[in-house]
């Protein structure tokens, strides 16, 4: 196997805990400098792949190298090469941003002189160089998230962990997290980013994969996610929820779609298509000659919920934005 | 990885402990006074009723022994944090000695327990409890006693990577106390029912207790009915060695294996 181009190359991973399993033959290669989404819903395995990528866990089968190296034969030369940013702010509570860093970059070796300069050009770079004499106690959810990245980065890692790294932070905090993680992409780091929601995924990353039941049920990126649904779909709100079936009947056999969604409450029908100005132009004519009334007409691309679902079928319940997982 | 490494993770890592001293000054002062106060509360108001020489020169190499036993659920506490917040696994994913964790938890928590034995003999000389034997002894008898804290060090870092999470601390706190009554810290077992007396004899904090008691020359009530009171300056030993000799390696492999 050759993995000069691939920061991360797993193979058949399986992770077993008694008759369960949390991975059930996992493969994923992750090409240098790009961010990888893995997406799934709770309990997919996500988690358990980012950790025994970041060598917390060994695997009951297959194996994984990371920048090239073997996880399970040399841990050490791998925790050399990557940064970990798991679903708790790993930092130390009763210390202050800098004591922190400082520990951690001393930890990494660095020596006392360079550890603290480290720690310093860290803080300010991430924003905390005001309150870095503060404990930790007292920063933000979002404050906390950019400190435990900075201690992530302290050896600028190759490949950088990312374990669902805006999970219950606020719109604010998550905004921080996401333009923190862009910066980095853009100096070349490889990130591996796992996550519920599907906007951090399409904002983030370049690759996708979808994870369900410890295994891949999908990979592209996410245009092309998309288009596995059938490419674009039309909505159309009617003015009366009585029209709604007769509607869909309509644009049904205007669009040359076979299967059309609806959605009493918001007196919503969906259908695919195929070629988007006809299936528009025929579908404002036809409903015109029903005498049907539509109050909006719509073509747009398939969200990332949408295929999510389609592709997990009734196993994953995933979380469609973000503001309806906050609230 | 190098033996340099595992010295200087370890010291980097109970620089963060005493780093912890200093930002909380009000848990530190706490943590000492607790033993305190049992000592004193004891001494004072159940002193009283005790009929039995000087109940005091008794009680409190018994608290001494208490307070190391207590140590264990100071451990646990700490640990347990540190896992909760995934502090652990940073250090786990991070490339340093990975036994300075615990090698750095076990030596700033043995600093605590010498500075909270410092102020309890403090406490107990302003009480009027004198040890009467040689310096040799007394330092070997402090020696005990750290050594029993060592065993409850380590066997609260297994028992807190088995708890895992801060809450189920509290159940062992719980079951600490009666462990901790059933034995000679504040009474002899001579004076409690056949089979509870038994126990408490054998109780390795006991044993612990009794031997400090013989070389601070303090009056030992009872014994010399029963083998292991009769050795308990050698059972001070092997009760902690024993201990060490089970959660050590268990702590150890556990570690290794965390999450698996």
């Amino acid at each position: 196997m050759t993995t000069g181009d691939h920061a991360i190359v797993a193979e058949g991973l399986r992770k077993e805990y008694g008759t369960k399993h949390a991975l059930a033959g996992l493969d994923l290669t992750v090409p240098r400098g790009t961010v990888q989404g893995v997406l799934g819903p709770n309990g997919a395995g996500k988690s358990t792949l980012v950790r025994i990528l970041a060598t917390l866990l060994r695997p009951t089968a297959g194996r994984a190298e990371v920048a090239g190296v073997d996880v399970a034969r040399h841990p050490d030369e791998v925790r050399r090469r990557i940064g970990l940013l798991g679903q708790h702010a790993a930092v130390d509570e009763h210390l202050s941003g800098m004591q922190n860093l400082e520990m951690f970059a001393r930890l990494y070796h660095l020596g006392a002189r360079r550890a603290r300069s480290r720690a310093d050009e860290l803080l300010t770079r991430f924003g905390l160089a005001d309150t870095g004499r503060k404990p930790i106690g007292k920063y933000s959810g979002g404050m906390r998230r950019r400190l435990d990245l900075a201690a992530s980065l302290i050896l600028d890692p190759e490949i950088l962990f990312l374990d669902e790294p805006t999970t219950g932070l606020d719109p604010r905090g998550r905004t921080e997290v996401w333009e923190a993680v862009r910066t980095l992409v853009g100096g070349g780091t490889t990130v591996l980013l796992t996550t519920q929601y599907l906007e951090e995924a399409d904002q983030l990353a370049d690759a996708l994969c979808l994870v369900d039941d410890g295994r891949i049920v999908a990979e592209g990126t996410a245009d092309q996610l998309k288009a596995r649904l059938g490419g674009d779909r039309i909505d159309v709100v009617v003015r009366d929820r009585e029209g709604l079936a007769a509607a869909a009947s309509v644009v049904g056999m205007a669009a040359r779609a076979d299967t059309v969604t609806t959605d009493a409450d918001r007196r919503l029908l969906s259908a695919p298509v195929t070629d988007r100005m006809t299936a528009l132009a025929e579908t404002v004519r036809a409903l015109a000659a029903a005498g049907i009334e539509a109050e909006d007409i719509a073509l747009r691309r398939p969200t990332l919920d949408e295929v999510f679902l389609h592709l997990t079928g009734a196993t994953g319940t995933v979380t469609g934005t973000y503001e309806e997982a906050s609230a | 990885m190098s033996a340099a490494y595992i010295l200087s993770d370890s010291w980097t890592m109970t620089r963060r402990g005493l780093a912890h001293w200093g930002r909380q000054p009000v848990a530190v002062i706490v943590g000492l006074a607790f033993p305190v106060m049992m000592m004193v509360m004891f001494a004072y108001l159940l002193g009283g009723g005790m009929e039995v020489g000087d109940y005091r020169e008794y009680l409190v190499p018994g608290m001494f022994a208490l307070a190391m036993a207590f140590g264990l659920e100071a451990t646990m506490v700490e640990l347990t944090r540190d896992l909760d917040k995934g502090v652990i696994d940073r250090f786990r994913s991070m490339p340093m000695a990975p036994s300075a964790v615990l090698i750095g938890r076990s030596i700033i928590d043995l600093l605590q327990s010498a500075l909270g034995l410092l102020v309890l003999i403090g406490t107990g000389l302003v009480m009027g409890w004198r040890w009467h034997g040689g310096p040799a002894a007394a330092l070997a008898a402090v020696g005990l006693l750290l050594l029993l804290r060592f065993a409850m060090l380590w066997a609260g870092i297994y028992l807190g990577m088995v708890a895992g999470r801060p809450e189920m601390v509290q159940a062992v706190q719980i079951l600490i106390w009666p462990v901790a009554f059933l034995s000679n810290a504040f009474t002899s077992p001579d004076t409690m029912p056949g089979w509870m007396g038994t126990i408490a004899e054998w109780n390795p904090m006991s044993a612990t207790a009794q031997a400090v008691r013989e070389l601070f020359a303090n009056p030992v009530w009872g014994g010399g009915d029963s083998w292991v009171t009769d050795h308990a300056v050698l059972m001070a030993v092997v009760w902690p060695v024993v201990m060490l000799a089970v959660f050590l390696p268990l702590a150890v492999r556990r570690y290794q294996r965390l999450g698996d």
